[in-house]
């Protein structure tokens, strides 16, 4: 090797890790200021550091409610979603049938439909039809847009799928029930698991779509962004460090397992 | 029975889902462009009568925030490109076995809520801020000097959050070109400039190609990073469409604008694709399909 393209890659190495850096600084400042030992109503001066807002961090009674509402609505919605979505799979993956080109398509559609566009057409429906919104409108808009992520991640695996390891199931006596508990759902598995971790993150996260549909229900999406108007609380960045390193910590742990069972056969790329 | 029960499998798998996107997002669909034709107000309800004027007036009045938000949507894609492909290809063919620890690094501020990231922001560029703050005190800076409630504040508000959608499509196509088309092409004399352009870059495309469609269409319809970061100037669509239903009631403009909004969006990603043909449209899927 040349001297002169080592340089250029080692540019390269260094503009990633800026990259990264800038892509964490706003992290950061969010870490850093769940410490600050803030007095006003605005918490974007350091004045010191604290351990008050841990302390007292189911304080604010209303963000409390709010992030519990975050993630009971996301727990709901990812359990309903991932058995609804993943039966669409396997079903559009596996299987050719009248109407399953319209599937595709409404799939493709609900993923690409920009969300306020979504959020604007549930409103409508439920201000058309009188529907009270609130904790139930919330939980049904979250289920419909996961179920199309979960279908979609699902399909991609299932068609990947060979078939002769169910029919060879089939020929050692192996009933429907016994062929999809013991032969098909293990090998989709790291499908269904993506699909369910992408419906999680999409509706703990999720900010238009929940405005547009939760009435006076209320997440901790939409609480921080009401809290803008008068300063948002250093508790914020506190649930927001916390829910943070969670996530973090499960995705270590996701991709080192995966990284672990998928090993072997990574070897033979 | 055993045969007519097998035809029917895939109908009763596929029932739950179906009902349940036809009764949360199919009749929505239909129900909001139904409404987008009404007159009426909030008092004494809405009524059907073709009211066609509503998407002209619409238009009409917020022409500016519907344009500047299809302006701010390219800027930021292009943004996430140019700075997305650099550091995808030095992972994809230069990190070696810290490859996965560089693209968890990459990803790893997305785990906080997308709304908190936003605010976060602000606080990093308030003028006062932890930043801009010491900057201005210790006279780096001019004291005039502003990046809140500007129109750049927005786009690179929109770069940060969208990013993801840019980074993984180009990584996904990088990573699986295979590394031995790069040798073939040095083995024939290529230049490292000849390799890349002629070989890498085309191979790669169709990740780019696909990670435009997926920062374009979000990035536009945001309103977050306008409301968060922009100020009276730098409003998009969707700051008007949330006020009109929230402020105003207006619910018949407001549908009518959402539903321009998405013709917009779906009619420009249908062109782009048609524009990259058939095949080239097929790739882009498969790429941002995982497969």
């Amino acid at each position: 090797m040349t001297p002169r393209p080592r340089e250029a890659v080692s540019g390269l190495r260094v503009y990633t890790l800026l990259l990264i850096a800038w892509l964490l600084l706003p992290v950061a400042v969010m870490i850093a200021f769940g410490f600050n030992d803030a007095h006003g109503k605005q918490n974007f001066r350091w004045e010191g550091f604290t351990l008050r807002w841990y302390a007292h961090l189911l304080d604010k009674g209303d963000l409390t409610t709010a992030v519990l509402n975050s993630l009971t609505i996301a727990l709901l919605s990812t359990l309903v979603s991932t058995v609804i979505g993943t039966l669409a799979g396997i079903a559009l993956g596996r299987h050719r049938f009248r109407g399953g080109g319209a599937a595709n398509l409404v799939l493709l559609m609900a993923i690409s439909c920009p969300e306020i566009v979504m959020g604007a057409s549930l409103l409508s429906m439920f201000v058309t039809f009188g529907v009270p919104r609130g904790y139930p409108t919330v939980l049904a808009a979250h289920v419909m847009f996961s179920i199309a992520f979960v279908a979609v991640t699902v399909r991609a695996r299932v068609a990947r799928l060979d078939p002769a390891v169910e029919e060879a199931a089939r020929d050692l006596g192996a009933g429907p029930w016994t062929r999809f508990r013991l032969v098909t759902l293990p090998m989709i598995r790291p499908g269904v698991v993506a699909g369910a971790l992408l419906a999680f993150t999409l509706s703990v996260d999720d900010f238009v779509i929940t405005g547009f549909t939760g009435g006076a229900t209320v997440t901790f999406p939409l609480w921080i962004y009401g809290s803008t108007r008068t300063g948002t609380p250093p508790q914020v960045n506190v649930m927001g460090t916390l829910i943070f390193a969670s996530g973090a910590l499960i995705a270590v742990v996701v991709a080192r397992r995966t990284a672990a069972a998928a090993g072997p056969q990574a070897r033979d790329r | 029975m055993r045969r007519a029960r097998g035809r029917f499998t895939p109908y009763l798998m596929i029932l739950p889902g179906g009902l349940w996107l036809a009764a949360f997002f199919v009749v929505p669909m239909a129900l909001m462009v139904s409404l987008s034709l009404q007159t009426g107000n909030l008092v004494d309800g809405f009524r059907q009568t073709f009211h066609w004027q509503n998407y002209t007036y619409a238009l009409d009045t917020y022409r500016d925030a519907f344009l500047r938000s299809l302006w701010y949507g390219l800027l930021a894609t292009a943004a996430c490109a140019a700075l997305s492909y650099p550091a995808a290809y030095w992972i994809a063919f230069r990190a070696g076995r810290h490859k996965s620890t560089y693209l968890v690094l990459l990803l790893l501020p997305y785990f906080v809520s997308y709304v908190l990231r936003t605010v976060s922001w602000k606080l990093v560029l308030t003028d006062n801020g932890p930043l801009l703050g010491p900057l201005r005190d210790h006279g780096i800076l001019p004291q005039d000097f502003h990046v809140l409630d500007t129109g750049f504040a927005v786009v690179s508000g929109l770069t940060y959050n969208f990013l993801p959608f840019m980074v993984l499509p180009i990584y996904v196509a990088l990573e699986r070109i295979d590394p031995r088309l790069v040798e073939a092409a040095h083995d024939l004399y290529a230049s490292r400039a000849q390799a890349f352009a002629r070989v890498v870059l085309p191979l790669s495309l169709p990740g780019v190609l696909a990670g435009v469609i997926m920062t374009f269409a979000p990035a536009s319809a945001d309103y977050v990073n306008a409301e968060v970061l922009g100020g009276p100037r730098d409003t998009m669509v969707g700051n008007v469409i949330q006020a009109e239903y929230f402020d105003n009631g207006a619910y018949p403009v407001a549908s009518a604008l959402s539903f321009a909004l998405m013709a917009v969006l779906l009619l420009g990603v249908f062109a782009y694709a048609r524009a990259l043909g058939a095949r080239g449209a097929r790739s882009v899927l498969d790429v941002a399909a995982g497969r």
